[in-house]
């Protein structure tokens, strides 16, 4: 039977390759995907608005607003896709959405 | 090895004699089969169940269509339900009644082996219900001779408890009460 | 050799179970399968073993509540019949593909549509391209075997499948007849607590239930094959050390006075008893008749069962349910794939009997040889339809 692999390959080769049960073993490889290349809008957070509530935080579908220093929220443009739902929960209307330049 | 088959309705505990006799006959070093009727059943409605005793192993899995022996738990069912049967030539009819023998035999048109004991009173004597299901074990016990009255302690007491010494009497006394029928 | 004591097969199925020490049982009761569902759950309430029973809401849910305990590791259990196993379907072959080793008792019932409690093979059927291993068990003592052993061989590490025990309903479930339970002691030494190849825990953070493109599930599925097709080598080596262990040897094809017979007679399940006694008398009477009897149903023990056929001129495949609109009885058309490349086989005649509990007797499999003799073509049979 094939050994625990740490190590993830991208895609396995051959049928033998395969992990037992298409088991993933690399912890959080889907942070391998940069999905923030998709999107067709960024938020932007104007902090003087901002009550650090963490709503932001919390409805980010992709988990990938983070607080910052001083308790502030900001979304990891690497994995953002720009869906708007961080603009439309914000309560002060802290965060608004700018179309991505080409 | 012997068939048997149990006419009795539904709560009346057909279900319960058979398992006694099956465990009964086991701990015996013999083989045994316990088993219903397999399906739905309600509260009065007739039912059946079935014991097959042998000292060899048992390798067949059908049901029952003709037994050496048919007991008749519930008087009622005489007339109601074909009750004998299927029942082998030379086999015995065992019923729970207060009837005499010969209006038994012209009910049912039956000229074979007959024993009767009035089980739902010997029932209500012992036990204080006219449930005669471990009442009847006792005239099959004696009809059949297929196991000792003593075989039937071990379960009884395992399943029953503080009331199995009750349910012993009562089969003791159809053991002993229980009346063969004149040859037709 | 222990003492043998009567008891209800399903009763002792559950008992068996307990022996093995399980973590987790997610059952929801279906007739004829009850009297296991509620039994384990006695077990567990009574602190007998050291278990959790979660009462799902449904089969649906007692499969899926499995697959979660089995990933976190734990030695999961469940057991259903019929339409339950059909609510089940669609995780089967999820449960298998993701190699948890979760171990079922199915007793057998026929399908709905009309609704019948009664014991056929028609629910595990279609459930034959799951990926599962699936045992037949003839009577009380080898559903008590086989449970036990089921969870020795689905998590061998060469194995990690799900297993499931076919138990004929009622004919088997809720007979009581003289069985012998093994010990606590020598049931722990045959079956160590579970060693997971891998377990889902926050400590060591991993994947399972992941997705597949176009271009690997093709790999994924011949490797989901080729641990099915495997898995008999480590079947037959539990069987073995069983019959070291506990003197009860089993295998997976049995074969009964097969020698110097030119019919033979081919079943799967309890029926098999009673058509050994068929096959005694018709020997009594100076017929040269035979028994195959299909203990593992997948993954298809076929060189087994060429090996018991070899010498035969015509077999007889008791099928105990109908792929409707096919070829017939699922056993006898996979038997008749499986010899299709043959040079020399015998004649093949499947005869579908039994559905929805209707009973087979000694005489039922006695008619069965005469109507082999007579008939010509390999069309298959309906035993006693009224036309």
């Amino acid at each position: 039977m094939a050994k625990k692999k740490t190590e993830q390959k991208k895609w396995p080769e051959k049928w033998h390759e395969v992990n037992p049960g298409c088991m993933v073993f690399a912890a959080g490889s889907a942070a391998n995907y940069k999905t923030g290349s998709w999107k067709s809008q960024r938020p932007l957070t104007d902090n003087a608005k901002c009550i650090k509530c963490g709503i932001c935080y919390i409805f980010c579908p992709e988990a990938c607003i983070q607080e910052v220093k001083d308790g502030f929220f900001e979304a990891n443009l690497d994995y953002c896709k720009g869906c708007g739902i961080c603009a439309h929960e914000c309560w002060p209307g802290a965060i608004v959405m700018r179309e991505e330049e080409e | 090895m012997i068939e048997i088959r149990w006419h009795g309705r539904g709560g009346q505990g057909a279900v319960t004699s058979v398992e006694m006799l099956a465990l009964a006959a086991i701990e015996e070093g013999k083989y045994a089969q316990g088993f219903p009727a397999f399906g739905p059943e309600r509260r009065g409605a007739p039912v059946m169940a079935f014991n097959r005793v042998s000292d060899k192993p048992i390798k067949i899995r059908s049901g029952i269509y003709r037994p050496d022996v048919v007991v008749v738990l519930d008087p009622s069912l005489v007339g109601l339900v074909p009750v004998t049967d299927g029942l082998k030539p030379g086999g015995i009819l065992i019923v729970n009644t207060t009837k005499p023998a010969e209006d038994l035999r012209k009910k049912l048109n039956y000229s074979g082996k007959l024993f009767t004991v009035d089980a739902s009173h010997i029932a209500r004597e012992e036990l204080g219900v006219p449930i005669a299901n471990t009442t009847m074990l006792g005239a099959v016990l004696k009809a059949t001779g297929v196991l000792s009255l003593a075989a039937m302690k071990s379960p009884l007491e395992h399943r029953f408890g503080r009331v199995a010494v009750k349910n012993m009497s009562a089969m003791k006394r159809a053991f002993n009460e229980m009346k063969s029928a004149k040859a037709a | 050799m222990g003492k043998r004591i009567g008891m209800e097969v399903a009763i002792a199925a559950a008992e068996a179970v307990a022996l093995c020490n399980i973590d987790v049982a997610a059952v929801y009761p279906i007739t004829p399968q009850s009297h296991i569902a509620e039994h384990m759950a006695d077990i567990i309430h009574d602190g007998r073993i050291d278990a959790e029973f979660i009462t799902v809401e449904s089969e649906h849910s007692a499969i899926s509540a499995c697959a979660g305990a089995s990933a976190a590791g734990a030695r999961a259990y469940t057991a259903t019949s019929s339409q339950g196993l059909m609510l089940m379907h669609e995780i089967l072959p999820i449960v298998s593909a993701m190699r948890l080793p979760i171990c079922m008792a199915n007793a057998n019932r026929a399908v709905s549509g009309p609704l019948n409690i009664w014991n056929d093979h028609g629910d595990i059927m279609p459930q034959r391209d799951s990926g599962w291993i699936s045992l037949f068990t003839e009577n009380g003592q080898e559903a008590i075997d086989l449970s036990i052993m089921s969870f020795k061989i689905a998590e061998d590490p060469e194995v990690m499948l799900p297993c499931v025990v076919n138990i004929d309903g009622f004919q088997l479930t809720h007979m009581i007849e003289p069985l012998e339970l093994p010990g606590q002691a020598e049931v722990a030494k045959f079956l160590p607590p579970r060693k997971p190849f891998a377990q889902l825990h926050p400590d060591n953070p991993i994947s399972m239930g992941c997705f597949a493109m176009p271009d690997t599930y093709t790999e994924t599925v011949k490797a989901k094959e080729t641990a099915l097709i495997n898995s008999k080598k480590i079947i037959t080596r539990v069987f073995s050390e069983w019959a070291k262990r506990f003197g009860r040897k089993y295998n997976v094809v049995e074969t009964y006075r097969t020698k110097g017979a030119d019919t033979l007679l081919l079943t799967m399940g309890s029926m098999g008893e009673t058509a050994a006694t068929a096959v005694d008398e018709m020997r009594k009477a100076g017929k040269k008749v035979g028994l195959v009897k299909l203990r593992l149903w997948r993954p298809f023990p076929v060189e087994e069962l060429k090996a018991a056929i070899k010498e035969c001129k015509t077999l007889i495949v008791m099928d105990r349910a109908i792929s409707t609109g096919g070829a017939g009885g699922p056993v006898a058309t996979d038997i008749k794939s499986l010899l299709y490349g043959e040079k020399t086989r015998p004649r093949i005649l499947n005869v579908i009997a039994g559905l929805g509990g209707r009973d087979l007797t000694v005489e039922d499999f006695v008619a069965m040889f005469e109507m082999a003799k007579k008939k010509k073509d390999e069309t298959y049979e309906l035993y006693g339809v009224r036309e």
